[in-house]
């Protein structure tokens, strides 16, 4: 049980999970990405079109609403760098596989910091649990807040505000659900267990509901179909599950058996001794 | 009953902690490794710019869009 063996099981399970999170965004998520950028397309196509006609190129250029929303996906833009085939293929690939590798190596660590400080939970399930706060203050409660938009949606013009409303609520998120977890577990000992998570849980809720209300609403939607903005969040949200839920699942099964495996040793140890 | 189970049984060890201090610079050394592999998937080269381009953009936009980050 040393932060060494935590990091090297966290990373495994980030691996998996990276490759399990590729293969679910890119069968569930993949084909709203392709629709909303039609849609991209043929609404550019369309504003371009008269401002095409009714204004010289250079006004066009300066505009940048033409240059901000084609950049990124693969059509003629001049700033293209990245085909279609390549972003959706090996493109989701790296990414999946880095955010996996880094968010399982980080729970891996923390995790190692709370075995034996959680109750009477034992390693494998201090492990599961921390994996499970991970996903609520990390992913669920900031979707929910600033739900994943597909392309089209959102004006580049706002990038920088909407970016760090985002980090902003997540940095929130996770100090809360720090502080949360540490008033449940010094809660637990007056209160009991029941009471600890009770009272943990509750004022996790509290603040981010605050915060929830605190922090602007961003709404760049527009006149999206409300069915491929619906379909892309829920793919988004699968994507996000599959992530922690792997990395969750594999990582709690690492630590269970590293955890056995030392738990015997000892016990040899101790019978051998006694002999 | 519960008070032989409260007792410790000889080589079934209370479960062992990590000290923080040890725990200390694999946290800080991965923790920030790991931040900064987060930001070039889910910023760099939109709100922020810590390298030049739109290559790192590019080739992370799907999954910058799928993981939920705000992206253009």
């Amino acid at each position: 049980m040393t932060a060494r063996a935590f990091l090297i099981r966290g990373l495994i399970a980030g691996l998996v999970a990276g490759i399990a999170t590729f293969f679910v965004a890119y069968s569930v998520g993949e084909p709203h990405v392709e629709t909303a950028i039609a849609l991209e397309e043929s609404g550019t196509a369309a504003e371009e079109a008269p401002t095409d006609a009714s204004h010289d190129h250079g006004d066009e250029a300066a505009g940048g609403h033409s240059h901000t929303h084609s950049h990124s996906h693969g059509d003629e833009g001049e700033d293209t760098e990245v085909s279609r085939d390549s972003q959706r293929t090996w493109g989701l690939l790296t990414g999946s596989l880095a955010v996996g590798l880094a968010l399982g190596g980080i729970v891996a660590l923390v995790a190692a910091g709370t075995i034996g400080r959680m109750g009477r939970l034992q390693p494998g399930q201090s492990t599961a649990l921390i994996t499970l706060l991970g996903f609520v203050a990390f992913a669920l409660v900031p979707f929910l807040k600033y739900p994943a938009n597909p392309p089209a949606v959102g004006s580049g013009d706002t990038i920088g505000d909407r970016t760090a409303l985002y980090f902003g609520f997540v940095v929130v998120s996770v100090l809360t659900v720090v502080a949360a977890t540490y008033v449940a577990l010094r809660l637990r000992n007056r209160l009991g267990t029941y009471g600890g998570v009770v009272a943990g849980a509750a004022g996790y809720l509290a603040v981010m509901v605050v915060a929830g209300q605190l922090f602007a609403t961003v709404n760049e939607v527009g006149d999206f179909p409300a069915d491929t903005l619906w379909f892309f969040r829920r793919a988004s949200l699968f994507t996000l599950a599959t992530m922690w839920g792997v990395i969750g699942v594999v990582l709690t099964g690492l630590v269970g058996r590293l955890y056995a495996a030392q738990t015997e040793r000892a016990q040899r140890r101790a019978l051998a001794a006694s002999l | 009953m519960s008070q032989v189970s409260a007792v410790p049984v000889a080589g079934a060890p209370s479960v062992p902690t990590i000290p923080f201090g040890q725990l200390a610079p694999w946290a800080l050394f991965f923790g920030l490794l790991g931040t900064l592999v987060l930001f070039f998937v889910s910023t760099d080269q939109g709100a922020v710019s810590l390298l030049a381009g739109t290559a790192i953009h590019e080739w992370v936009h799907d999954g910058r869009h799928l993981l939920g980050y705000p992206c253009h």
